[in-house]
């Protein structure tokens, strides 16, 4: 079975359809990143495999003993978070927190998942500094940690080089294809087609129903996406 | 000085008041860092003028305050906490609406009964006398109950303060802290608000947190700070209050003035030469 399937989904707030009637299927070990203008569901499609949104129609199960809560989420950053004081090592270990229950401390293996995935990142430098006092792109590697720390299988990210300069952008690119080669699943919400294309294995553009989803050397055979390139061109 | 302590705990009302107020101050810090860093800072405000709304109707109506304002400011933070969140509704002004409303009936009640006397300026003001036997047991219940709480749930509460959607995702019900935090900032308002005053509590639950955060790089060492700085300002306004006869609310924020400035200069000091 797919790790993710997603069967007539249909999503909205109040009276407004965001997401209408997708259905696709995410295999363990996929790539997937979904594109789309401003407003075309893509962060609400996010919302319902995170389960924080639920489906008004349709369904999405998770198959390969995937869990609700073994998810590894990289949401946008928020205000708050930006001057927020925690050392580095607090941020990473609480992506463990799904694996506690009711238990209020962690443990030591915790801990040690917490150590490994900092040294995956190679951010074991920054374990004592202050989130706040970090680069954008530093910050991102320690909440890919803390994500990491949440799960083995897949990793949801949300336009994670949003505000990014192109070095960082194309190193945390490296980095995420790197994961995805050991085996993580991605599915990653972005803005930037080119890259998206460039780095991914397949690509579901949406305008509240599917446009397209396949293989990205397909996608730019596609009617869809010279429609949106040409269009970037001209733009 | 040591005379000055002396003659200060051979008073039992000051012994009592030091006992609650203490205990308010680090539960107010612990609560105020979650609060602040949430930018949830103006609940605590409006909470505590509910709360004074609500004292002024339990003494009109001759019945126990704390009985009283304790379900009435709870509900009250369910309400703010709602309110806050949605984004339809301007937070911080529905928030002010209330707070005002909730001011000009306790203040209106208060008149139309007892007359605006001593006691209103002590709702409003704090009072260092306000506490009885049978409320520094309760004061001390309710306190107790707040420091577990945040203890038991204190990386939970991390983890939502932090990042709310990341918490959610990963099975946090964090609309549930949400509300478990401002359960208890209620709690702490209301069996404070006697001692430091309608008007002045809410420096107990802002103040620390952020003195704490001009010096701190670590949420354990905000918390710790936070917890420290309280109730060292609490206790020293206490004492200032009773050697200059000022007010007691308003010498604990006083103190807490004078330490913030410190902490403020320090976090200055030391982004201005080098990072040590």
């Amino acid at each position: 079975m797919a790790l993710i399937s997603c069967k007539n989904v249909t999503m909205g707030y109040e009276n407004q359809l965001a997401v209408e009637d997708v259905s696709f299927d995410i295999e363990d070990g996929d790539y997937v990143c979904i594109v789309g203008e401003n407003g075309s569901g893509k962060s609400t499609l996010l919302k319902g495999l995170l389960g924080l949104l639920k489906p008004r129609a349709g369904e999405i199960a998770f198959g390969d003993g995937l869990k609700q809560n073994m998810i590894g989420y990289l949401p946008q950053q928020t205000i708050v978070q930006r001057d927020f004081p925690a050392s580095v090592w607090e941020v990473v270990l609480s992506g463990c927190l799904n694996r506690r229950g009711m238990r209020p401390f962690y443990s030591p293996a915790e801990r040690r998942i917490a150590s490994a995935n900092i040294e995956k990142l190679s951010i074991g430098g920054l374990v004592k500094k202050s989130y706040r006092d970090l680069s954008g792109g530093q910050q991102q590697r320690v909440l890919l940690a803390r994500a990491l720390c949440a799960t083995e299988k897949l990793l949801l990210l949300d336009e994670p080089v949003t505000g990014l300069d192109p070095v960082v952008t194309s190193e945390l690119y490296a980095l995420i294809r790197q994961l995805n080669r050991e085996g993580v699943t991605i599915v990653m919400v972005s803005h930037d087609i080119n890259c998206s294309v460039h780095y991914a294995g397949k690509i579901l553009h949406m305008d509240t129903g599917v446009l397209f989803y396949g293989p990205s050397e397909k996608y730019l055979e596609s009617d869809v996406c010279r429609r949106l390139l040409g269009g970037d061109a001209h733009g | 000085m040591g005379e000055l302590f002396r003659e200060l705990f051979s008073y039992s009302f000051i012994s009592r008041a030091l006992i609650v107020g203490i205990l308010v101050a680090l539960c107010a810090a612990l609560l105020g860092v979650s609060l602040v860093l949430k930018r949830y800072s103006m609940i605590g405000d409006g909470l505590s003028h509910v709360g004074f709304g609500a004292l002024s109707v339990a003494m009109a109506m001759n019945v126990a305050p704390l009985a009283v304002s304790v379900p009435v400011v709870v509900i009250a933070a369910f309400l703010l906490l709602r309110i806050s969140e949605s984004s339809k509704i301007k937070g911080d002004a529905a928030i002010a609406l209330i707070a005002s409303s909730a001011l000009a009936i306790g203040v209106i009640v208060t008149s139309l009964t007892t007359g605006m006397n001593t006691d209103v300026y002590g709702y409003m003001f704090g009072s260092i006398l306000a506490m009885s036997g049978g409320d520094v047991v309760l004061s001390v219940a309710l306190s107790a109950v707040v420091l577990l709480l945040f203890v038991c749930f204190y990386n939970k509460i991390f983890a939502v303060t932090f990042d709310e959607a990341f918490a959610q995702a990963t099975g946090t019900n964090a609309k549930l802290y949400n509300m478990l935090i401002a359960f208890l900032t209620a709690i702490t308002i209301v069996v404070g608000m006697r001692i430091m005053g309608a008007m002045l509590i809410s420096s107990l639950i802002i103040f620390p947190a952020l003195t704490s955060m001009r010096v701190c790089r670590s949420f354990k060492g905000v918390v710790v700070t936070s917890a420290a700085v309280s109730v060292v300002c609490f206790f020293a306004g206490i004492v200032g209050s009773f050697a200059f006869s000022t007010p007691a609310g308003a010498s604990v924020v006083v103190a807490n003035i004078a330490v913030f400035a410190c902490f403020w200069l320090a976090g200055l000091a030391r982004s201005r030469f080098g990072k040590a």
